[in-house]
C-alpha cells in the first residue's frame, strides 16, 4: 500500500511537468515556470521509444504511427507469436517495453517481476471498461462464464509483487484490457447445405474427413471439450481446469475420432486454416474470426456460426514492463490511456475484434461501421476493413449478430491449465496416434 | 622464411594442429559446448515457466517408460526407411544413366545440373507446392478424374504418409544423387568393357563393378537423407496435416511449450542414435579410405 502511494505522488508530479512540456516550451515560459527544466523533460520526451510486443493481430504498426503522432514520443510495434513473445517476456524481458498479452500469460507472469501493475489511478478508461472485465460481469448482472482464463479472474493485484490475484476488485491492474473476441466453428455453408447448431458437429461422422482442429493442445483441447460435452459423452467440472481422468477421457475420444478417419488435418497456422477451408478440404473447423474474413475475401462462402453451447472466448492486455520508471514509466501510462482512447478500438473494430472501451472506438467509427460491427444491424454501405479492403458488402449481418448475442454467449476463456504439462504430453500422445 | 621451415621440420605436430585448429574450434563451440549445455539441461527439473537446475533422472525415466517414445521413433523410422530406399533406387538410377549412358560430357554437366533446378527455390514452396496438386479437388485428382480412372477423388494423397513420404523424396534425393555420381565419375569405364568383354551382362556389372564401386557414394548420400529424415519436422507437419508426428515433432511441441528439460532429455537421444546410426554406416564402408584412394 504503501508503495503504492509513493509512485503515485511521484507519477502524477511527473506526468503534470510532462504534460506541461508536452504543451511546448513556450507555455512553460508563460506561465512562469522555472526555465529549463521543462525544456529538458520535452527534450527527454521526444527520445524516448517504447516497444510494444505481441501478437501480430493487435501489435499493428499503424497503431504505433497513429500514437507516435499523437503523442510527441515514439512507439514501435514488433510482433511475435505466442511462444516466442512468452520465451522473450521471461528470457529478455528488457527488449520490451509494453507486454501485450493474452490475459492467461498472467498466470505466468504472476510475481516474477517481469510487468509492472498499473495503479487505477494512473488509467482513466476503468469506469468506461466493460464490465466482463471490470466485474466479471454482463451489464444485466449475470455472471460471466470462469471456466478457463475469464479476464476478471486474473485482472486484479494486492500489492506488485503479490503470488496471486486479488479475489476481489483493487486499486492495481494486472494490464489493461485491449483486444477481444468470441471464438466458434467456422464452417462452409455451400458445402455442408443444413443448419450447424452445436459443437458436436465438429465430431459428427457425417463430416469424417472433412474436419479440422488447431493444433495448439491448450486451445485444441478446449474447442474438442466444448464438442464432447455437447455430445453429451461427458461432463466436464470446468473445461478451463481440467483433472487429469478429464484429460485421459478427452484424448480417448479425440483418438478414436482420429482413427476413425473424422480429422483431415490439424492446422497451426492462420494460413493453414485459411487453405483447408478455401480449397474444400474442410468444411467444419476451429477458426480465428479474421480467417473466415480471409475465405470470404476469396470468394468463398464461409459462415463463422454463432452455436448454442457458446463461445471460446479471448482477451489481451498491455502492461508496462517491470524495469521502466522515471519518465519512460510516466510515457507508458500516456501511452495506455491513448491506446483505449479511440482510435486503437475503431482500428481493430474493422478487423472484427472488440474494444474494452467501445465508447471510445465509437467517435473513431461511422454510424454504418458500429451499426455493423457493434449492435449486430445490416451494413448500410460496404464495410471495409482498416486499408480499405472490402469487407463485406452493402445488407450483410455479421456473423453471430451484435457485441452482447455475440460476447453475451461465452461458454469458456482461452487458458492455461493446472494439468498443463500433462496435457501437452497426452496431445502430442493423440497427434501422434 | 627459413626459420619457419625449421619449425615445420623440427614439429611437424605444431602444422598438424594449425591444421585441425580452426574446425576443431569452430566444432567445439559451436557443437561441443552447445550439446553440454543440453545434457546439463536434460537433467533439470521444470516449473510452469522455469527451468529448474537439479540433477534428476525424471526426465529420461519418463521418456523411456513411454510407450509415445517408441511410437515415435517407429513412425520416424519407418519414414527413413522408406524415403532411404526410394530415394537410393532413384538417386542410383539417375547417377548411373548420367555416368555410363550420357557419352558427351557437355550433356552430363547440363544434366546434372537440370537436377538441381528445383533447388532454385526454396525449401517450403518445393513442400508447399504439392498441397494443392494433391488435395481433394488438385490437379492429380482432377486429371485422374477426367481420364475416368477414378469417380471420387482419393484423399490418401493428401495429408497422409504417403503425402509426407513423396516431399521428403522430392527434397532429398539430389542428396542421394550427387555422392553416387561422385563416386561413379571415378571408376574407370575400361572395367565396365572389360567385363562385358569376358562376357558379363549388364546387370551383372552393376552389382559385382558399380555397386562395389559406389559404396562410399551410396554411404555418404545415406548419411545426408537418413540425418535430413530424422531431424524433420516441418515436413511431417504440413504434409501429414499435423496428423502424424515424429520424434523431433514432439520435441518441438515441449519447446512450445516452454518445456525445455525433457525437450533436452529427448535430443540428447536423438543425437546418440542419429550418432549410432551414422557409425554403422562408416563400419559398413570406411569413407576416408575410399575418398583418398
Amino acid at each position: 500500500m504503501n508503495a503504492k502511494t509513493e509512485t503515485n505522488s511521484k507519477g502524477t508530479t511527473r506526468r503534470n511537468v510532462m504534460k506541461a512540456a508536452a504543451a511546448g516550451t513556450g507555455l512553460a515560459l508563460g506561465s512562469g515556470v522555472v526555465q529549463g527544466f521543462p525544456t529538458i523533460w520535452a527534450q527527454n520526451l521526444k527520445n524516448i521509444k517504447l516497444i510494444q510486443v505481441g501478437g501480430s493481430y493487435s501489435a499493428i504498426i499503424d497503431i504505433a504511427k497513429q500514437a507516435t503522432k499523437d503523442l510527441g514520443f515514439q512507439v514501435e510495434m514488433q510482433t511475435a507469436d505466442e511462444v516466442s513473445l512468452l520465451n522473450r517476456l521471461i528470457n529478455e524481458p528488457r527488449t520490451i517495453d509494453i507486454a501485450d498479452i493474452e490475459y492467461y500469460f498472467q498466470n505466468y507472469l504472476i510475481g516474477r517481476n517481469i510487468i509492472q501493475p498499473i495503479p487505477l489511478s494512473k488509467y482513466k478508461w476503468w469506469d468506461k471498461t466493460v464490465p466482463i472485465f471490470t466485474k466479471g460481469e454482463y451489464p444485466d448482472g449475470r455472471k460471466v462464464s470462469r471456466q478457463g482464463t475469464l479476464p476478471y479472474k486474473v485482472q486484479y493485484l494486492e500489492s506488485r509483487d503479490a503470488k496471486t490475484f486479488a479475489k476481489h476488485p483493487t486499486d492495481l491492474l494486472s494490464g489493461v484490457p485491449t483486444v477481444f473476441n468470441a471464438d466458434t466453428l467456422g464452417i462452409r455453408p455451400d458445402l455442408i447445405h443444413r443448419p450447424i447448431e452445436h459443437w458436436y458437429e465438429l465430431l459428427n461422422p457425417e463430416f469424417k474427413g472433412r474436419t479440422a482442429i488447431v493444433d495448439v493442445p491448450s486451445i485444441g483441447i478446449m474447442d474438442a471439450a466444448m464438442a464432447i460435452e455437447s455430445r453429451g459423452d461427458l461432463k466436464y467440472g470446468d473445461k478451463g481446469n481440467m483433472t487429469r481422468e478429464e484429460i485421459d477421457k478427452t484424448i480417448a475420444i479425440l483418438t478414436a475420432a482420429k482413427k476413425a478417419g473424422q480429422f483431415r488435418a490439424f492446422w497451426s497456422t492462420f494460413d493453414e486454416s485459411v487453405n483447408l477451408m478455401a480449397s474444400g478440404e474442410v468444411v467444419i473447423q476451429s477458426m480465428w474470426s479474421p480467417a473466415v474474413t480471409a475465405v470470404k475475401s476469396r470468394g468463398m462462402s464461409c459462415y463463422y456460426v454463432p452455436l448454442k453451447e457458446g463461445y471460446r472466448a479471448w482477451a489481451s492486455c498491455i502492461a508496462p514492463m517491470a524495469h521502466l520508471s522515471g519518465l519512460k514509466l510516466d510515457a507508458a501510462f500516456e501511452y495506455i490511456n491513448w491506446y483505449n482512447s479511440g482510435w486503437q478500438g475503431a482500428f481493430i473494430a474493422r478487423q472484427g475484434y472488440y474494444s474494452s472501451v467501445p465508447e471510445t472506438a465509437r467517435k473513431f467509427l461511422t454510424d454504418d461501421e458500429w451499426g455493423y460491427w457493434y449492435e449486430g444491424k445490416p451494413a448500410q454501405h460496404d464495410i471495409k476493413d482498416p486499408y480499405g479492403n472490402l469487407m463485406e458488402k452493402a445488407g450483410r449481418v455479421r456473423d453471430g449478430g451484435s457485441f452482447w448475442q455475440r460476447m453475451g454467449n461465452v461458454a469458456c476463456w482461452n487458458t492455461l491449465m493446472d494439468e498443463d504439462r500433462y496435457m501437452v504430453r497426452r496431445w502430442n500422445e493423440f497427434v501422434s496416434a | 622464411m627459413s626459420g619457419w621451415r625449421r619449425l615445420a621440420k623440427l614439429q611437424p605436430q605444431i602444422i598438424s594442429w594449425l591444421e585441425v585448429g580452426p574446425l576443431a574450434l569452430i566444432l567445439l563451440l559451436f557443437f561441443g559446448v552447445p550439446m553440454l549445455i543440453v545434457l546439463g539441461v536434460s537433467f533439470f527439473d521444470y516449473g510452469r515457466v522455469q527451468m529448474i537446475p537439479a540433477f534428476i533422472f525424471d526426465n529420461y525415466i519418463e521418456l523411456f517408460t513411454s510407450s509415445l517414445t517408441l511410437r515415435l521413433y517407429l513412425t520416424t523410422l519407418k519414414y527413413v526407411v522408406i524415403v532411404w530406399a526410394v530415394t537410393l533406387v532413384i538417386g542410383f538410377t539417375v547417377a548411373y544413366f548420367l555416368v555410363f549412358h550420357v557419352r558427351s560430357l557437355l550433356w552430363q554437366i547440363g544434366l546434372f545440373l537440370l537436377c538441381t533446378v528445383p533447388f532454385w527455390t526454396s525449401n517450403i514452396i518445393r513442400m508447399i507446392s504439392w498441397i494443392p496438386f494433391l488435395g481433394r479437388h488438385g490437379v492429380f485428382n482432377q486429371a485422374l478424374m477426367a481420364v475416368g480412372l477414378i469417380h471420387q477423388p482419393l484423399s490418401f494423397l493428401l495429408f497422409s504418409d504417403f503425402a509426407v513420404i513423396v516431399a521428403y523424396v522430392h527434397l532429398n534425393t539430389l542428396f542421394m544423387i550427387v555422392p553416387i555420381f561422385n563416386s561413379m565419375a571415378r571408376i574407370d569405364p575400361s572395367l565396365l568393357e572389360a567385363a562385358s568383354d569376358a562376357g558379363a551382362g549388364r546387370l551383372r556389372v552393376v552389382r559385382e563393378i558399380v555397386l562395389p564401386l559406389s559404396k562410399t557414394g551410396i554411404a555418404l548420400g545415406s548419411i545426408f537423407v537418413i540425418t535430413l529424415v530424422m531431424g524433420d519436422f516441418f515436413v511431417v507437419k504440413v504434409m501429414s496435416g499435423g496428423q502424424s508426428s515424429t520424434v523431433v515433432s514432439a520435441l518441438s511441441t515441449e519447446i512450445a511449450s516452454l518445456q525445455y528439460p525433457p525437450a533436452a532429455a529427448s535430443s540428447v537421444i536423438l543425437v546418440v542414435i542419429v550418432a549410432l546410426i551414422v557409425s554403422a554406416i562408416l563400419r559398413l564402408v570406411d569413407v576416408r579410405k575410399e575418398l583418398t584412394g
